[in-house]
């Protein structure tokens, strides 16, 4: 405690702490209390912030009106039919993808995905504060796939998809008779594969290798690491099949949009990959 | 009992010292330490938070106030919804114009429906800001591993409240979104009539995970009382009791997370 502060008067030492910085620096940094008072130093951000919230709240909904179109009518569908913005991501997935995949595993996958990441993550370091030195994986990972690739897809369906769900820029017009020639083919056919067989052999040794064979490589060069060890091969199996899927399917949306790749497994009437 | 030889000298003090005041407000209004607490302990709505908290919690550059500015949201659809409920009819004749006449013949009933609907894009904007934070100061770590779930599950339920209000007015835009939304229930595995092994286990339009969610085969009349049943009562209720875990687990856990 210092000595010229009167303990229980509006001089307490929170005061001097929160409130003047030259008060703070004559203070010896173990003698700063660690704990302030909610009232009134929390319910005072938070009442701010919340005023400033409602009142861009108010006046965003005085000047902007909320979207009412004509009656519902099933017998005429626009084009594009979008589902709300922030399920575009799902819906520009399915570019990529059957739709039980895009839909509903991937959808799945991201929700115990989400779920499972403290169970997973362990590393003690970064519990509390702002990193990214003691974090680089977890960091870049979450980065990657909130930024870069949910929000990144939803900007996409938003702002760049159009009639036929073509690609369009924000400033063309929406030509809903865009010709675009598919000329997708699959994977293992653009590498040479052209019997079925061998197509479905290439792309199970390719889906496969992504999805085990990598992991489990790097399993058996890492595992006597203290890491690794530290790790478990339950923990490492669940993260690098949940890393190899989240990258993969990255992967696959840069074969598409670059080389027209539609599939790279095609097991027919089972799978598509 | 106030105090009979104290004189009334300001009118904050008329305000405070009496019987009816002091029968509402058990501390002072004098700042110091001890009011301090008990303004947060004795007030049932403070009383969420500790009356002493570390200092690193009340930055805004620490928790950006991503999850209260959400709690706060969702305060405001609940009013205006509640608002919007006394002229709304979920039935494929009225709904489309009941939202008409809110907008143009309800006094006020525009700016109810407004706040409503960017209330609720605004939730969705700021749920994910706070998971983004939130991921960042790996704030999931334990402690906190359980409230994290908690969490995810909050912005799943987030996502569904704001899916299912989207069809309600009942226009163009609502029923073809809905309609996108929906179709892909049709490809669940096992219990999609489209999805993998869904028509060998029976599964047929009338009868799958889709017809489930509308209600018939396609977004209809039936499907809008449905979808209304879920935005005004089911999914709220559901995600009110999350949140009061979310908020209790919080303090339970030791509060905003922070530098051991």
């Amino acid at each position: 405690m210092a000595e010229n502060i009167q303990p229980g008067t509006i001089q307490d030492q929170e005061e001097v702490k929160v409130q003047s910085g030259r008060a703070r620096a004559a203070l010896p940094a173990a003698d700063l209390p660690d704990k302030v008072h909610t009232w009134p130093y929390l319910v005072r951000a938070e009442f701010i912030s919340g005023c400033i919230l409602l009142l861009v709240l108010m006046v965003w909904s005085i000047t902007v009106d909320a979207p009412m179109e004509e009656p519902a009518n099933p017998t005429k569908t626009p084009n594009p039919s979008k589902a709300p913005w922030y399920f575009l991501g799902l819906q520009e997935m399915l570019v990529y993808f059957d739709p039980w995949i895009a839909g509903v595993l991937l959808p799945t996958l991201i929700i115990v995905g989400l779920m499972i990441i403290p169970y997973v993550d362990i590393n003690p370091k970064g519990n509390g504060y702002y990193t990214f030195s003691e974090r680089k994986f977890a960091i870049s990972t979450f980065l990657v796939g909130f930024l870069g690739m949910w929000v990144g897809m939803i900007t996409i369906g938003v702002f760049f998809r159009g009639p036929g769900w073509n690609l369009f820029m924000p400033w063309d017009y929406w030509d809903p008779h865009k010709v675009v020639p598919l000329t997708n083919i699959d994977l293992p056919y653009k590498i040479g594969f052209r019997s079925q067989m061998g197509a479905m052999t290439c792309g199970a040794i390719l889906v496969l290798g992504w999805l085990v064979g990598v992991p489990g490589v790097v399993w058996q060069l890492k595992k006597h690491t203290p890491f690794m060890r530290q790790l478990g091969m339950m923990r490492y199996g669940i993260v690098a099949t949940l890393f190899m899927i989240m990258a993969g399917v990255l992967v696959k949306m840069v074969l598409r949009l670059s080389l027209n790749i539609k599939y790279i497994l095609v097991i027919p009437n089972i799978l598509n990959i | 009992m106030p105090d009979p030889e104290k004189r009334r000298t300001s009118l904050g003090d008329i305000v405070t010292n009496n019987y009816v005041w002091r029968s509402i407000f058990r501390h002072g209004y004098a700042d110091t330490p001890r009011n301090r607490v008990l303004q947060v302990s004795a007030n049932v709505w403070l009383h969420l938070h500790p009356s002493k908290m570390r200092r690193h919690g009340i930055r805004y550059r620490h928790t950006w106030c991503a999850g209260g500015l959400t709690f706060l949201l969702y305060l405001c659809t609940v009013v205006t919804g509640v608002v919007l409920m006394f002229y709304y009819r979920p039935t494929g004749e009225y709904a489309y114009w009941d939202v008409k006449y809110l907008d143009f013949d309800i006094p006020f009933g525009m700016i109810m429906r407004n706040m409503h609907r960017w209330a609720a894009h605004g939730m969705v904007i700021f749920i994910w800001l706070h998971m983004f934070r939130v991921f960042m100061t790996g704030s999931y770590k334990p402690p906190r591993e359980f409230n994290w779930v908690v969490g995810v599950n909050l912005l799943t339920l987030t996502l569904l409240l704001s899916f299912t209000g989207y069809l309600l007015p009942w226009d163009q835009l609502a029923i073809w979104a809905v309609t996108v939304g929906t179709n892909m229930a049709r490809a669940t595995p096992l219990l999609g009539t489209e999805g993998p092994f869904g028509p060998q286990l029976g599964m047929t339009p009338r009868y799958d995970a889709r017809a489930l969610l509308t209600a018939g085969t396609v977004v209809g009349a039936p499907t809008l009382l449905r979808f209304y049943v879920l935005h005004c009562i089911f999914i709220p209720v559901i995600a009110s009791i999350l949140m009061i875990l979310h908020f209790w687990r919080i303090r339970k856990d030791g509060g905003i997370s922070g530098p051991l």
